[in-house]
């Protein structure tokens, strides 16, 4: 299973993931100890730069195409997987770059966060309704234009209005981005590149923003 | 296909061979020596008061039975590279006699502990084909300076040696050493590690120790590197192609001596033209100019059918900074281009004159990146790409087709961490490229080791050099 997933193999995980099913293998064992060493090896080698984006980006393919066989079954059993923490990401209203948020999310996923990508233009009241929906405790902005990076001023404005402001972390990024830009439109961290995106959500989870998902 | 770089068409390079060989008789070569005067005189050459005019056809038989390609050999027995063909390779530049140290304000003067340290660093470097005697030992008495640097080479390193000899003495004993290294005079002659610079004196002149260095190399059947270095308004017509012509004839007549001392030994045409800048007197070998001398003079030499030699990839520059690299990268795209076997200079700043162990790490990625665009825009099976671009728009991004994940590497060169392409500035403070550079040669000098050698071979080139002069302390 762990070799499927450096391999990026989607298929093989798959094939994989039905078999530890029928063989009895509870889902969530299937995935902590067959999957997910998978994934955090090659988030380890591509922080070593040994491994790259494309190997990254299959891997995460392969890791997705085993939990959908799994999930169901985990749903069943009522089993629940512990992450790091519940992560809402998108880039914001006007902006349709994605490239990098996408890296943030697979690192994030192979870091053992749970990550709802909302993908790119996205509105802030689709930012606070996520959010709801799954207890997030992180928020992930990204925009890489200058003219797009007042939508995440936006998006903050717009969470403490609805009062979701105080449950999350907020944190930004994209080229245009700076941690002054950050301090001044009240965001929680801004990370550089998708490797510190990672370091700031953990160190948002180490003061306590893990979660229990289903 | 092959991107290739020339500036002469086919009409301009016959007109300057037939010039060059017109030169041979008129103003003739002058020679040095008895005993090349009288190899010349015995092959029908005739020698009026050292002067040696040197017959077409003569001329054009000694091109003739010199080989087209010959390989030179790691320790291994390996051919690693290839003088021929299509072949490029890069080693470092010969004989600085200073080296700039990481953060100095100016250079010092070489010691064998920097050659030794170059030679390491060259050896973890595998963009570099071959080792060069890149400096100058100012610390190792100067009677044997030229043996002990091929020594250290050869202690340090496994691959193939570019070198030369500053007597005829230490000739003979650098063959004995090269002898040792292969086994046998016969093995160094089926698989040479070295090759020889040997250098006429611009304008048309080879001095004695230069043509008997070519006959001692030839009869050995060590490879030769002619290598002449007319200074275009000074030592040679200023306008390009009047260099072009001249250098030809140096190269041709060394070529001449050479074949005749022993027909089909390896001999290149190579090369350290350059002109000469007239508000300073200093000889840009960084000019656009004196690469663009470079790659016309390969021209000549590819076109009579010869393995090519040149000078680039060097700077005139004080410091490991952006003319270096400017002026590096430029001229190791065109030589490259144009085909030259073998690219000496890298590492050498100040005109020739000083090295810099930051100056190999940061030409070794000139050098992969070269090799990159030699190896062109390739057709890959996924040509035509409509299927790619097709499953692409299917699964939302080309990261996640496979056929990315198979040709990326194939297709892109992945530098080291000397050149900076991090997306944005992150949280730790960027570093210039010299800085970059300077943890890089630090990364790779630790991560080196020895080659094995056996004592006894050891032994003996310690008893050669030692039978020479007392020298200090083998490093």
């Amino acid at each position: 299973m762990r070799q499927a997933v450096i391999d990026g193999a989607p298929d093989r995980a798959k094939d994989l993931a039905a078999r530890a099913l029928a063989a009895g293998i509870p889902p969530l064992a299937a995935i902590n100890h067959g999957f997910v060493p998978g994934i955090h090896h090659v988030g380890e080698e591509f922080g070593k730069r040994t491994l790259f984006l494309p190997d990254l980006v299959m891997a995460a393919e392969a890791m997705k195409a085993a939990i959908n066989v799994l999930e169901p079954e985990m749903a069943r059993r009522g089993s629940h997987r512990e992450v790091l923490g519940v992560v809402v990401l998108g880039t914001v209203k006007g902006d349709i770059h994605e490239i990098g948020k996408c890296l943030v999310s697979i690192l994030l996923s192979a870091n053992g966060f749970q990550v709802h990508d909302l993908g790119t233009g996205v509105s802030p009241e689709k930012f606070a309704e996520k959010i709801h929906e799954v207890n997030a405790g992180i928020v992930g902005m990204s925009s890489l234009l200058t003219t797009t990076m007042q939508g995440q001023r936006t998006v903050i404005e717009f969470l403490h209005k609805e009062g979701l402001r105080p449950r999350v972390k907020i944190m930004v990024g994209g080229a245009p981005v700076t941690r002054r830009w950050a301090e001044e439109i009240g965001a929680d961290g801004y990370g550089a590149n998708a490797m510190e995106a990672v370091a700031l959500a953990r160190r948002f989870s180490d003061a306590g923003v893990a979660a229990v998902v289903p | 296909m092959r991107p290739r770089c020339e500036l002469l068409d086919r009409a301009a390079v016959e007109q300057a061979l037939a010039q060059a060989l017109q030169l041979l008789q008129r103003p003739g070569i002058q020679i040095g020596g008895d005993r090349v005067a009288s190899l010349l005189s015995s092959s029908g050459v005739p020698i009026d008061r050292g002067v040696a005019r040197i017959r077409e056809a003569v001329a054009l038989d000694a091109l003739q039975t010199a080989p087209r390609s010959f390989p030179l050999y790691d320790r291994s027995g390996r051919a690693v590279v290839q003088y021929g063909g299509d072949a490029v390779h890069f080693a470092p530049g010969s004989s600085c006699a200073k080296i700039l140290d990481f953060g100095a304000t100016g250079p010092r003067e070489t010691q064998a502990r920097d050659l030794v340290n170059l030679v390491r660093l060259v050896e973890m470097l595998p963009q570099y084909a071959a080792q060069a005697t890149a400096v100058v030992c100012n610390d190792v008495p100067a009677e044997i300076g030229d043996m002990y640097r091929l020594l250290l080479a050869l202690r340090n390193s496994d691959k193939p040696v570019v070198t030369g000899a500053f007597t005829a003495e230490t000739l003979a004993a650098m063959i004995e050493m090269l002898i040792i290294d292969a086994g046998s005079a016969e093995g160094l002659r089926a698989r040479p590690r070295a090759v020889f610079d040997v250098c006429p004196a611009s304008p048309l002149n080879w001095s004695e120790f230069g043509a008997e260095n070519l006959i001692d190399l030839a009869q050995a059947g060590v490879p030769a590197e002619i290598v002449p270095a007319p200074l275009a308004g000074v030592t040679s017509p200023v306008t390009l192609i009047g260099t072009i012509v001249q250098h030809a004839a140096e190269c041709i007549s060394g070529v001449v001596i050479h074949q005749l001392a022993s027909p089909g030994a390896p001999v290149v045409w190579g090369g350290a033209p350059a002109i000469f800048d007239m508000r300073t007197g200093a000889t840009p070998w960084g000019a656009i100019e004196s690469a663009m001398l470079a790659v016309g003079c390969a021209q000549i030499g590819r076109h009579v059918g010869l393995p090519v030699h040149a000078y680039l990839l060097t700077s005139d520059a004080k410091f490991v900074d952006t003319q270096a690299a400017l002026e590096s990268g430029i001229s190791a795209v065109l030589g490259a281009m144009a085909g030259i076997h073998m690219i000496s200079g890298a590492g050498m700043i100040a005109s020739l004159s000083c090295q810099s162990l930051e100056k190999i790490v940061m030409d070794a990625e000139i050098i992969a990146m070269t090799h990159r665009l030699l190896d062109g825009i390739g057709l890959r099976p996924d040509l035509p790409a409509q299927s790619m671009i097709l499953e692409a728009v299917e699964r939302g991004s080309f990261l996640k087709l496979e056929a990315t994940r198979r040709h990326f590497r194939e297709e892109q060169y992945l530098p080291s961490d000397v050149i900076d392409r991090e997306a944005s500035q992150s949280g730790s403070p960027a570093q210039d490229a010299a800085s970059r550079a300077h943890a890089r040669v630090a990364e790779l000098s630790s991560a080196y080791r020895a080659p094995t050698i056996s004592p006894e071979v050891a032994g003996a080139w310690a008893e050669i050099v030692n039978a020479k002069a007392a020298i200090p302390e083998m490093r």
